[in-house]
């Protein structure tokens, strides 16, 4: 077996390009926690336990919405064993991840909104104790009026879940509207219409939530918790305890998986935290499977209808999309997965002309909030598919109609997004390739089919989400005189590798191995700032971060490095663990005694880096989302057998092509390409967060076994293609890998199953009973088609209108001239 | 409305003494008659390498050797197990180096978060020590009990089939495609 100079995995060839003047990056090798983690010595919040320590259990609402008369947790604190309960009366202060719905507390002190909000906890001397007493709290409630759907919230503004709704039940309402959409309709030759729903669905991380807290002797607090932005609990831990943030700690634990359901602050965080405070003891917390569900924060379902103008060619000329989102209980970050729901339509073909309305309704179910993809996965499936029967319609084939209207790279589209490189090309035509394609669509035996559909996201948000103009990621560098280097950073691996990212990024700028680095994450009191894992912004963001302050590290090693050998600093050179004059590379000395060396003539090395991303180009209201430093690409094929008498549709294999920019570290990516394909295909496919039909806010099931997921036995072979094209604002060229690849997923599939047996299924999940029905409609003559059939309502606001920059619009709103209207 | 009080719940029989063979070492400990396996290796025995995500024997996280015979911990009665040999994923390895799956999972990228792994690595080993030469639907069939949410599998797969011909003394590596993607 060949093997290259370059260490990676072993016996296994690098390719040459990843070995042209990068040493790290581009190198498949394992990450920096692999080997703890295959040991089970990696230490996740519920492995953590502390002399003294109480455990905490809470007592949630068995009623969906109802108004809490009386709380009495007398005979609860007299339980032997218990030390402390507190009830929404100690937590008085609301909280929320957005600053803009401060609407949760940590234990409800009036009215409780779902089957699983929190109205007391208690602490006690272990775990079945703090349960026991939960049961002899007695509390009262008046059960209220409640609300199941958006067309519910709709039709009934009272009883309010919340008053600052923008509308009775209606939470946020959004109408933008770019360029002249009349125009833009006249010019299409072909227009259609479709409605789609997407079912809401949950994260299941295997690992419940779980938190440890401790109140020193000292008043301060520390929190250890698996979650996803302890940036964020910080926060939230200093609001509602009202302490300031120097005395709370904040440490997230490794995530064991995360894709967005612990990205929100918990009720759960705060509970222990202030039970420690009143008992003096650690408590520690471990949610339930079932409170799992509870906590939720999932996939909204979403009910979409979207108008698309195109010519004969098959270019959009106009897109009109609206969005009916059903939130649940509280605000979560249902704001931005609203905008969401609207914002990305437009980057991968060209849409000279787009309007978006979007409404998200508060419903008494548990809260929706950001799940991979946030808010795009649904308007993705919709647009793809509706492009399906556009391709049909217009008798092009469906991957010739994507590759004649990709954007243009360095463009700016209706809605001001700006798009940087875009690789879309190149994956559409290697899945293309890979699946044989243009020999196998429309020509398999009925009961077989392959479907195309494509997709793109954002790599990190251009704003924060407390918008102001700190860096969104920072990075601290030491270098220690043995030669190691330690990296802090507050990012948190979740899974994805973000510890290893900094490991190998600092490494490749200083000319070391990763084995050298030593990474710390996830500490408010040890860590600089990163804003979190989510939105795919950590290796863009944390990587530019550690790229300034690894540089700066070794311009200092350099100045001191350059005046011993008697060269300039830039003839200092940096690699195989030593630093050196390059232009007579034995003329140097090893790493650790340049930082000897350079200790001694300046004194201590340190230094940081940090990272906010470029503004965007909108300036309107709603403009704070969609904006990133760059988009990711994908394209994928499936292919599906479809039963036609059961309606179960199987997948056999699908093609992903992902345009990475650089993959930073390739096996990693390749993870996160197969761990998205998976997830979308378990959306696809059987993935419902869904209540019971005849009292539609309680959860229909809340565990593992009645929540379907794919296990192996359902699990498609995955072909994955890596499109390397480096992109200017992600590190030595990187975009993001971890969420863009599940969005093409649904719609393939729902795009193989019509080319399979023609029928449409305008709905995910595509499960048996909905491909039944939709087969048993075409053989009837009827419409082969299931999905929904129509929408609610809505009393919309005025569009804000925003002239496109083809109409000469510098990204402001404007007075709509009477004649778009 | 008010809600009973579950007296089931307050009253609670005593522990009993037991002795548990535990990676290989017999364990001395006090164990609630309710208490699993699960349970007492984590709370008892400091073992917090066995996972959990349901604690209902849905999800395969918890798994652990009994007997040589993978099973949920969390569904097996700690005092059942008494004068049986439990194997965790602490101990799986047997010494400082690790065990040929442990290495395949490291360098494949067969473990994300890590959260599931113990239990698919335990239960892999169980495979091969019953199938030496398993085929990639006999590895499917044998983790179809144990959930993982981030790598979609594959790689645990692969992972498995690599270990597996190293363990017959074939010299093997990782495909290419499987680390950098298809050309």
């Amino acid at each position: 077996m060949a093997t290259t100079s370059v260490p990676g995995v072993s016996g296994v060839p690098v390719p040459s390009e990843a070995v042209n003047g990068l040493h790290v990056v581009g190198t498949a090798r394992p990450k920096v926690d692999a080997a703890a983690k295959v040991t089970g010595q990696t230490l996740f919040a519920d492995d953590l336990v502390l002399p003294r320590m109480l455990w905490c259990k809470l007592l949630r609402s068995p009623h969906p919405h109802a108004r809490i008369r009386r709380i009495d947790t007398s005979a609860a604190l007299a339980h032997p064993g218990v030390s402390a309960v507190i009830t929404g009366r100690d937590l008085p202060t609301p909280y929320g991840i957005l600053p803009v719905s401060q609407d949760e507390h940590a234990l409800c002190p009036e009215l409780v909104r779902f089957i699983g909000d929190p109205v007391a906890a208690v602490a006690a001397v272990d775990e079945d104790t703090a349960l026991a007493a939960t049961h002899l709290i007695e509390v009262e409630y008046e059960t209220l009026k409640t609300i199941d759907s958006v067309a519910e919230a709709a039709a009934h503004p009272a009883p309010q879940l919340h008053d600052y709704a923008d509308s009775g039940n209606l939470h946020k309402l959004v109408h933008l509207q770019f360029g002249d959409l009349d125009e833009g309709f006249a010019r299409a030759e072909v227009t259609r219409e479709d409605l789609f729903f997407y079912e809401g669905n949950t994260h299941l991380a295997m690992e419940q939530h779980a938190a440890l807290a401790h109140c020193g002797p000292d008043g301060r607090v520390t929190l250890w918790t698996s979650s996803q932005t302890p940036h964020y609990v910080h926060r939230a831990l200093a609001k509602v305890l009202g302490l300031p943030p120097t005395r709370i700690r904040v440490v997230a634990t490794p995530n064991g998986g995360g894709f967005g359901g612990k990205s929100d602050p918990f009720s759960h965080e705060i509970a222990v935290a202030k039970l420690a405070m009143v008992t003096g003891r650690p408590v520690k917390i471990c949610l339930t499977r079932e409170e799992v569900f509870y906590c939720h924060r999932g996939r909204h379902p979403v009910l979409m209808k979207s108008r698309i103008g195109v010519t004969k060619d098959g270019a959009i000329t106009a897109l009109d999309f609206e969005s009916y989102v059903d939130g649940g209980a509280y605000g979560s970050y249902g704001v931005a997965s609203t905008y969401y729901t609207g914002a990305l339509q437009t980057v991968t073909y060209d849409v000279p002309v787009y309007r978006f309305k979007g409404v998200r309704a508060f419903t008494n179910k548990p809260p929706c909030g950001p799940k991979r993809g946030h808010g795009t996965p649904q308007p993705r499936f919709a647009l793809e598919v509706q492009l399906d029967k556009v391709a049909e319609q217009l008798a092009i084939d469906p991957a010739e109609l994507r590759l004649r209207h990709l954007v243009q790279p360095n463009t700016v589209t209706a809605n001001y997004l700006r798009v940087g490189t875009i690789a879309l090309g190149q994956c559409i035509e290697k899945v293309v390739a890979g699946s044989e394609w243009k020999s196998r669509f429309r020509r398999l035996p009925y009961g077989r089919g392959l479907g195309l559909a494509c997709s793109s996201y954002i790599t990190g948000a251009g704003l924060p989400i407390y918008w102001n103009d700190m860096p969104h990621s920072a990075v601290q560098l030491k270098c220690d005189r043995g030669g190691g280097v330690t990296v802090f950073c507050g990012s948190t691996d979740i899974g994805q590798g973000s510890d290893s990212i900094l490991a190998y990024i600092v490494a490749e700028v200083l000319g070391l191995e990763p084995e050298v680095i030593r990474v710390l994450t996830a500490d408010t009191d040890l860590t600089p700032v990163d804003l979190g894992s989510y939105s795919s912004r950590v290796t863009l963001m944390t990587g530019q971060a550690a790229i300034q302050a690894a540089e700066r590290a070794r311009a200092i090693i350099a100045a001191a490095v350059g005046t011993k050998l008697g060269v300039s600093s830039e003839q200092v050179g940096f690699g195989g663990g030593r630093v050196f004059d390059v232009g007579d590379p034995e003329r140097g000395m090893t790493f650790a005694e340049a930082v000897v060396l350079t200790e001694a003539a300046t004194g201590l090395i340190g230094s940081v880096g940090s990272y906010k991303p470029p503004t965007g180009a909108g300036k309107f209201r709603g403009a704070g989302v969609g904006p990133s430093p760059a988009y990711s690409y994908s394209a994928a094929v499936a292919e599906v057998e479809v039963d036609p008498e059961t309606g179960i549709v199987q997948v056999p294999r699908i093609w992903i092509a992902h345009d990475i920019g650089r993959a930073i570290n390739p096996a990693l990516v390749m993870g996160q390409v197969e761990g998205s394909v998976y997830m979308g295909l378990g959306e696809a496919l059987m993935e419902e967060m869904s209540y019971r039909e005849n009292r539609r806010v309680i959860h229909k099931f809340p565990s593992m076994l009645e929540y379907k997921s794919p296990t192996t036995l359902e699990m498609c072979d995955v072909v994955t293609y890596l499109v390397e094209n480096p992109e200017p604002n992600g590190p030595f060229g990187a975009k993001e890998a971890g969420q863009g690849p599940l969005l093409p997923v649904m719609p393939a599939v729902a795009n193989a199953i019509y080319d399979a047996v023609g029928v449409r299924i305008d709905e995910v999940p595509m499960s048996p009973p909905k491909v039944r029905k939709a087969i048993q409609a075409k053989a009837a003559g009827g419409e082969p088609r299931f999905g929904p059939r129509g929408t609610p309502s809505i009393l919309w606001p005025e569009a804000l209108y925003v002239p496109t920059a083809a109409q000469g619009g510098d990204g402001r709103a404007a007075t709509r001239p009477a004649a778009a209207k | 409305m008010s809600q009973p009080p579950l007296v089931q719940l307050t009253s609670r029989p005593p522990k009993e003494r037991a002795r548990l063979t535990v990676n290989r070492e017999e364990r001395e400990v006090l164990i609630a008659p309710q208490a699993t396996l699960l349970e007492v290796l984590r709370e008892e025995l400091a073992l917090t390498g066995t996972k959990h995500g349901c604690e209902l024997g849905e999800c395969g996280t918890c798994t652990v050797l009994l007997d040589g015979l993978p099973i949920l911990s969390c569904l097996e009665l700690a005092l059942a197990c008494q004068g049986r040999s439990v194997v965790t994923v602490e101990g799986m390895a047997g010494g400082p180096r690790l065990h040929p799956l442990q290495d395949a999972f490291v360098e494949l990228g067969a473990a994300q978060c890590g959260y599931c792994t113990p239990g698919f690595l335990l239960a892999s080993s169980a495979l091969l020590k019953e199938n030496p030469s398993p085929t990639r639907d006999e590895i499917k069939a044998a983790l179809a009990g144990n959930l993982c949410r981030c790598t979609g599998y594959l790689k645990i797969y692969e992972a498995v089939e690599l270990a597996a011909a190293r363990m017959r003394g074939e010299p093997a590596v990782p495909r290419r495609e499987s680390l950098y993607g298809h050309d």
